[in-house]
């Protein structure tokens, strides 16, 4: 029994000072992103975009040495904070980035700014924290989350539709989602529904739909949970009768190549396609396919982009983050960098203000795209911003 | 394998472990785990209490994380209206620990009573399926509650509760807030168990039948255990929304409750040092085997150390019932573990 | 919801009532394993909803493999058939005589193996599958409204199946020794009957019909690691309702909690809508809808503590 006690008490010695060892002099970013579930692609593009920064710079951001940590939080907000709790005592990272979904988001940033370090979103970007909720250390270098919709807003409006019916799942980015459509949109709302987040089975919203008999769909499914609906949709035979008008989660490459030819035609609005004509963005297109052999979607482009900007801003302050945070904030509100997506810069409130582009699904050697056809509207700025006191 | 008169000695061996804890992680310089440390302590109260009635009482209760989220919520509840300064049914919000813990207590202690007066209507695997569903149900419940957060959760912007004379925002204040939590909790279930009461328990889980024919009825006692245990795990879980700042539905989902379960088995059933031992193993192992395998250069086994913790528990359930501390002490065949032959479901 | 522009709300009705139908039979496809097993063998299988995903997985892989819908159906139910027999032998046989917790404990760690190992076998993103032409489209019920194919075959499966398994009980010797066994598992030994090979024979059946299930499942959602476990509590609620060990209880059990459950879904938002804001309709009306099914179960064993159909137990 004593020699039990021993081994037990050994073990958990040798194991609790094991992560102690320090590690190197490099700058630690900590990527915290969704890599699991029907979601997890998203996540796995935005770490994949950026880290084709990093390959291009030799495994530096801004000529600085940089460790990136990477975990997943598996869409569940608790994870999220047991890794940022991880992130920011144990291994002192001095920028959490990667967060993908708006549930984990107001979890994480709010640990990362109280412990005095700085936060920046490639993907989420929810109400809460672009207007009051603003805060002086925290980024979001994709989109706020209404901005996404209310394209589709501006889109549905351009293509002359009298009424919609609008479907997100029940969290904040799928009630932004619908606040942001409704705002720009001027046709009348036939229903409202909200779904479970993660549900699989559309039937019973499906039926609503089909009984409603509205002009147009306007849905908010990022990633598997899209595809189960389009296919489903598909299968009710409502992908031929009633179009959708849609926004770019509900239309990125993954969902066109599962669900097919029912989406082509589907219109869709985006602040980024691969075809856009740039000199950033035919390098980064390029590029990406070269080192993973597939074509970038919008997330890819987001991360690549937030790595940009940080190597720019590391660029400025030479590497310093925390040791220098005035300098750093100051390198980061400049956003001194070639975006993919074309013109970029930052609001008061540290979202972006930017284009947005109407797209069609449309089908090439067998293979399912998005096209750009037009710009919707130029220079947009989120609907927060004046509440931010910054 | 120690005689079971050596059990005192081997308790005090473990408090004065626990107590020097902190200061040894605090000097190998991860000083983090602390935090682990605690939460382990946490867990253990609620082993305990789902040990009063697994192994004394023998009562298979399948949705006891239930009581984990209403201890959880009330003190998120209360602290949410405190930060929001708005007002839950006419009652203001507080970060007071001597509002929100006792009320966390009396709350699981109130749902407990409610949930066992139904239950323990029934019997054998019907008992289990019902606690199940009960479990289930307050599980949709906190996912719909929308203000709170529902299936998201939500955060104690706050900090944590307040209490006169020490700050539980303070690492080790609040490990040993927790441990003092343990071992007051441990004492009492020790008195309970050893008292009159706790042979009545005993005897109903070996043959609950007999204790009829001699005109004694079991419902009432088993209802004050479902009681006892359940406002034990409400403690926990108030502990737990302070540890976390967080709370969420996912305290209570089922699987909560299995991994209560698999904790109370894998330290020994009916030993109320099982399960401390067994949360200590449990967790230890969450948090090590991934570690271990990187050690061990398999990455792969890195994060699918389920793969191997799967088999390990089917091996103990099957070969090594007694647990850890079947392990430890030389188990009296006459106070009995789990006697297979006499019924099926207890 | 806005009634109007040419809102047919019978329509609704009768899609949403074929829709909870469908997801009913699904529920019964696996439930009635679960209650023989658990009728027979007095065993508690939560790994039950282990089996249905590995029909989905091995369903995905032979598609996959061979290109085509049917082949990979076929396929799999081996896959499952040889699993069901590994795990009865090594895990379920020494359960027998064990208690409950037992059980519930052992096929609990069952299931952290297989999900672990499926992750390890297929990575964590999940499968998607597509209907085969021949059963994609839609039935026209009425003139304005038709009704997916494939829902309609899932159905039309779960009806078979329940015929099938009636004449087997009913009909058959097999099956009257299973319904001796149910009841009196002693006298059933003693007349020399291979207890053993009637287990094994339960289990495979039983694990058969739940891969079957979940190959089915597949092109409909989506297939990924965990969908049996959320399928395996409705499936426990529909035996308890219905009746441990009854399949007549099986079926009532899985409709029953199939309609329930889908109207909850389609209708209780609108109700709450009228009290409440949207968001917050949503998110009640999920929670209760969720809840009302445990609710029933509740209700059910407060008047009838051992099911609708009870098999009654001698000794």
């Amino acid at each position: 029994m004593k020699t039990m006690k021993n081994i037990f008490m050994a073990c958990a010695f040798a194991a609790f000072a094991s992560p102690a060892i320090a590690g190197g002099d490099a700058l630690k970013i900590g990527m915290i992103t969704t890599l699991s579930g029907p979601a997890g692609y998203l996540g796995a593009d935005v770490r994949d975009g950026f880290m084709l920064a990093m390959i291009e710079e030799g495994g530096k951001l801004g000529g600085v040495d940089v460790e990136i940590l990477v975990e997943d939080d598996g869409l569940k907000p608790e994870n999220g904070r047991a890794i940022a709790e991880r992130f920011l005592e144990r291994d002192e990272v001095e920028i959490i980035t990667g967060v993908i979904f708006s549930n984990i988001a107001p979890v994480v940033a709010p640990l990362t700014l109280r412990a005095g370090k700085f936060y920046i979103s490639p993907n989420s970007g929810p109400s809460i924290f672009a207007g009051k909720g603003c805060h002086k250390n925290y980024f979001v270098a994709s989109w706020q989350n209404d901005t996404l919709h209310e394209s589709a807003g501006i889109n549905a409006q351009s293509l002359g539709y009298k009424n919609a019916f609008i479907m997100a799942p029940n969290y904040q980015a799928g009630k932004d989602a619908l606040t942001g459509f409704k705002r720009f949109f001027e046709g009348e709302i036939v229903d409202e529904v909200f779904t479970q987040l993660g549900q699989t089975d559309y039937a019973a919203e499906i039926a609503k739909i089909r009984a409603a008999k509205p002009e147009m769909v306007f849905q908010f499914l990022p990633g598997g949970m899209g595809i189960n609906f389009m296919k489903q949709y598909d299968q009710a035979g409502l992908s031929d009768e009633i179009p959708l008008v849609l926004a770019a989660p509900s239309a990125d490459i993954n969902i066109l190549r599962a669900v097919g030819s029912a989406m082509v035609g589907t219109a869709n609005s985006a602040h980024w396609n691969h075809d856009l004509d740039n000199e950033a963005n035919k390098a980064f297109v390029a590029g990406f396919l070269a080192e993973y052999d597939r074509l970038p979607t919008i997330y890819a482009s987001q991360g690549y982009d937030t790595a940009r900007l940080i190597a720019s801003a590391l660029r400025a302050t030479g590497g310093k983050v925390v040791d220098d945070m005035d300098g750093f904030r100051e390198a980061l509100r400049a956003a001194d960098f070639d975006a993919v997506r074309g013109p970029f810069s930052f609001n008061n409130n540290h979202h972006p203000i930017q284009n947005w582009y109407s797209r069609v699904v449309v089908e090439e050697n067998g293979e399912f795209r998005n096209k750009t056809i037009g710009t919707i509207v130029e220079g947009h700025a989120d609907s927060y911003a004046s509440e931010c006191k910054m | 394998m120690l005689n079971e008169r050596h059990l005192g000695k081997v308790i005090v061996l473990v408090l004065l472990w626990l107590l020097i804890l902190p200061w040894i992680l605090d000097f190998a310089g991860s000083s983090y785990l602390i935090s682990t440390a605690a939460r382990i302590v946490i867990f253990a109260i609620a082993a305990i209490s789902l040990d009063l009635l697994i192994g004394y009482t023998g009562l298979v209760s399948f949705g006891h994380a239930a009581f984990l989220g209403v201890g959880a919520y009330v003190v998120g509840i209360l602290s949410f209206h405190a930060y929001e300064e708005t007002t839950f049914l006419g009652l203001t919000g507080t970060l007071s620990g001597l509002v929100a813990i006792p009320l966390a207590v009396a709350m699981s202690a109130l749902v407990a009573l409610l949930i066992g007066a139904l239950s323990l209507r029934t019997k054998g695997v019907y008992f289990i399926m019902i606690t199940l569903s009960f479990g289930q149900m307050l599980f949709f419940l906190f996912v719909s509650l929308e203000p709170y957060g529902g299936d998201d959760g939500m955060m104690m912007f706050e900090g944590r509760n307040t209490l006169p004379l020490i700050d539980l925002n303070a690492r080790f204040t609040f490990y040993y807030f927790c441990l003092a939590c343990l071992v007051l909790f441990y004492g009492f279930c020790q008195l309970l168990t050893r008292s009159k009461f706790g042979r009545t328990l005993k005897a109903i889980r070996q043959n609950e039948a007999r204790l009829s024919s001699i005109g004694i009825q079991p419902y009432t006692a088993k209802l004050l255990i479902f009681v006892i245990a359940g406002a034990g795990t409400g403690l926990a879980g108030a502990l737990m929304a302070n540890h976390t700042e967080f709370v969420s539905p996912s305290l209570t989902h089922w699987t909560k409750s299995g991994d209560l379960m698999i904790v109370v088995i894998l330290g020994g059933t009916g030993t109320l040092l099982g399960p401390v031992l067994g949360t200590f193993a449990f967790l230890l192992l969450e948090e090590f085997l991934p570690v271990f395998f990187d050690m061990l250069g398999l990455d792969m086994m890195k994060e699918h150390w389920r793969f191997v913790f799967g088999p390990i528990l089917i091996l103990i359930v099957l070969y090594a019932k007694t647990g850890i501390y079947g392990m430890i002490f030389d188990k009296d065949a006459k106070d009995g573990g789990q006697d297979a032959t006499d019924q099926k479901s207890l | 919801m806005r009634v109007g522009i040419g809102f047919d709300v019978t329509q609704l009705i009768i899609e949403q009532v074929l829709n909870g139908v469908q997801l009913g039979m699904f529920l019964f496809l696996v439930a009635a394993g679960l209650t023989l097993v658990f009728g027979f063998m007095d065993v508690i299988n939560l790994a039950h909803g282990s089996l249905f995903m590995i029909g989905a997985y091995g369903m995905a892989l032979f598609a996959g493999l061979t290109g085509s819908f049917f082949l990979g159906l076929l396929l799999s139910l081996p896959v499952v058939a040889l699993c069901a027999l590994l795990i009865e032998y090594l895990i379920i046989r020494p359960l027998y005589h064990r208690d409950h917790l037992d059980q519930v404990l052992a096929t609990f760690g069952l299931i952290l193996f297989i999900n672990e190992g499926t992750t390890m076998l297929f990575g964590r993103t999940p499968l998607f599958l597509n209907v085969p032409d021949i059963l994609s489209g839609t039935v026209a019920i009425t003139d304005s409204f038709s009704y997916p194919l494939y829902r309609i075959m899932i159905i039309l499966m779960g009806i078979m199946v329940a015929l099938i398994l009636w004449f087997i009980i009913v009909r058959t010797r097999t099956g009257m020794r299973i319904r001796a066994g149910t009841t009196n598992r002693e006298i059933v030994e003693s007349l020399g009957v291979n207890i053993q090979a009637l287990n094994t024979a339960i289990f495979v059946v039983g694990a058969l019909f739940a891969g079957f299930a979940g190959a089915m499942a597949g092109p409909l959602s989506s297939v990924e690691v965990g969908m049996g476990e959320n399928l395996l509590i409705l499936c426990f609620v529909c035996i308890v309702i219905g009746g441990i060990g009854s399949i007549r209880g099986a079926l009532v059990g899985a409709l029953a909690v199939g309609i329930f459950d889908t109207m909850g879904r389609a209708f209780l938002p609108d109700l709450l809508k009228q009290f409440m804001d949207n968001a917050t309709a949503s998110g009640i009306a999920a929670g209760l809808s969720s809840m009302s099914i445990y609710l029933l179960m509740i209700l059910v064993l407060v008047f009838r503590p051992t099911g609708l159909f009870p098999v009654a137990k001698a000794g």
